[in-house]
């Protein structure tokens, strides 16, 4: 079921059934490039996440209500195939209690090392790149990990951290506000902008791609160029 | 070659252009100007025949020399202008000659001020602008505010007449300031209480604010916690964490965001709560289609006209 609504003055938001799944990634890309065709010179931005299209328009577009009619009517809804190749990547993580390693573990009633153990036994897919440059929100995070986000967002999370909310999972690509439970950290550089206009990739994944995460000791994170933050110097 | 150097950066002084946009899939936000009514005026004032890339200074306390004879004005927050120690005008296009200091004091309403000039600032673009991030470190001069001893070129342009905007026309800084929002996202979460409860509420500017998003201080609204997936955040999207009390989210909000949001406040008074400063009084109201409709046709209208009520002053 398909529902298209207002986001706000200049934007709409269109919603497939809210769940998790690989075949609404490629639904979703397959819509996207449907909106792109039907309102390609008013279109400002488009947003793809696990479930939904942020549309956004130009301030100058021809009227919100006439648009969402307009997209209401022609898009066709079913899904045609459209197949990409995924890669398998690796993401090495010093996991540690300083910050919300602990809580997890209170609210899911398991140990740390028990919640260490389930977050690396499995892959997760890519379903959105956002929130911050290089930001990959994964899933689906085993169930009995699945904790909901801070009741207030912290001023400063720091750059690598290694975080869940919900049944989702994520690396901070750089030190930002953030609400999710941190778990650890992740050395790898996530967004390299220096890359931008050269051959190398900005990111080391695309939506859609799975990654692991592994388990690494302080000296293998410092060795693979971590920088410990504040918390744990 | 026409060029500026910064003598004093002042509080936070960052380059801005409209807005960095078609990369958001990839997380970049859209940056551009806190005040984008302010920045819009500013470029039409000095014909610049497009949106250029100006200075937004934020609380205040910049200066800088001119290295070539140039108009220029500037725009938003109430702050002291002046060259060469001589008190100018806001709103207005003023001539510059080679060695001239502009300078801006510290503002007295408001927070955001546009310096720009005829032809705009001319440096290399990042993703397709130069806006200014400071959190993700885009934009600009490598993507930090401006520092003393940077070097400003400017795009050449045709000497423009002088014009000023009058009084009559300058935006104000009202108390409180009210907030149009239009439903929508997960507006049906929200019952009737909910509303009646988000439009009556007297809130309060947070001291935890700036160009990402406002926070907003007043009696919280609950709401049941429920999961939501991640989803696109536009300009102006309110969102209620748990703790029940809203965040207006501005040009330089996280892309993707998964707290549940009633809708999004109207642009141009997204652009007014920018301006406002801790503690300033807020109030929601409602905004219907068709309200809507009739903001959209007035809002057009405004900008076609607006230009028609300069004043020459050359």
């Amino acid at each position: 079921m398909i529902s298209l609504q207002l986001a706000g003055e200049n934007a709409l938001i269109l919603y497939l059934s809210p769940e998790i799944s690989a075949q609404h990634l490629m639904q979703l890309q397959y819509l996207a490039q449907q909106i792109r065709t039907l309102v390609a010179d008013q279109l400002q931005d488009i947003v793809p996440s696990y479930a939904s299209l942020l549309i956004v328009f130009k301030p100058e577009h021809s009227g919100i209500l006439a648009l969402q009619a307009m997209l209401q009517q022609q898009l066709a809804l079913g899904c045609s195939e459209i197949t990409q190749q995924s890669q398998r990547i690796t993401l090495p993580v010093y996991y540690h209690t300083a910050w919300d390693l602990g809580q997890v573990a209170q609210n899911s009633g398991l140990s740390a090392a028990e919640v260490i153990e389930l977050h690396q036994a499995r892959d997760y897919r890519v379903y959105a790149i956002g929130f911050a440059p290089g930001f990959a929100y994964l899933g689906e995070l085993d169930s009995r990990l699945s904790t909901p986000r801070l009741v207030s967002p912290r001023p400063a999370v720091p750059k690598g951290a290694v975080a869940i909310a919900d049944r989702q999972t994520a690396v901070y690509p750089a030190a930002s506000p953030g609400g999710w439970n941190i778990l650890g950290l992740c050395p790898t550089p996530l967004f390299q902008a220096e890359n931008a206009g050269t051959a190398k990739p900005l990111m080391p994944f695309r939506v859609g791609d799975q990654v692991r995460f592994q388990s690494i000791s302080r000296d293998e994170f410092l060795a693979l160029g971590g920088e410990l933050p504040q918390e744990l110097r | 070659m026409s060029a500026f150097v910064v003598l004093k950066p002042g509080v936070v002084s960052t380059l801005q252009d409209q807005g960095r946009f078609g990369y958001a899939h990839l997380g970049l936000t859209q940056g551009g100007p806190a005040d984008h009514r302010s920045y819009r005026i500013a470029d039409l004032l000095l014909q610049n025949p497009s949106p250029s890339c100006q200075v937004e200074v934020s609380v205040g306390g910049l200066s800088v020399v001119a290295l070539a004879d140039t108009v220029f004005c500037v725009t938003g927050a109430q702050m002291p202008l002046t060259v060469n120690g001589q008190p100018k005008s806001l709103w207005q296009t003023h001539r510059v000659k080679k060695d001239d200091v502009i300078a801006l004091g510290f503002a007295q309403a408001g927070v955001h001020s546009y310096l720009a000039v005829a032809g705009g600032f001319r440096l290399p673009k990042y993703f397709g602008s130069n806006s200014t991030v400071l959190r993700e470190k885009v934009g600009g001069i490598a993507g930090g505010a401006l520092q003393q001893g940077q070097f400003l070129p400017v795009r050449p342009a045709y000497r423009s007449l002088l014009f000023t905007l009058p009084e009559s026309y300058w935006p104000g800084f009202s108390t409180p300031l009210e907030l149009g929002l239009v439903p929508g996202y997960q507006q049906q979460w929200f019952d009737t209480i909910q509303w009646q409860q988000l439009y009556s509420t007297d809130y309060k500017v947070s001291a935890l604010s700036d160009r990402m998003g406002y926070r907003l201080e007043g009696e919280p609204l609950c709401c049941q916690p429920r999961a939501l997936l991640s989803e696109g955040i536009c300009y102006g999207a309110v969102q209620l964490p748990p703790e029940g009390l809203p965040i207006v989210l501005l040009n330089d909000r996280q892309t993707l965001g998964g707290y549940p949001k009633p809708g999004a406040v109207l642009a141009t008074d997204a652009a007014a709560l920018a301006q406002c400063r801790q503690g300033h009084s807020i109030r929601f109201y409602p905004v219907s289609p068709h309200q809507l409709h009739v903001h959209q046709m007035q809002l057009n209208r405004y900008w076609a006209e607006l230009p028609l009520m300069f004043r020459s002053t050359s």
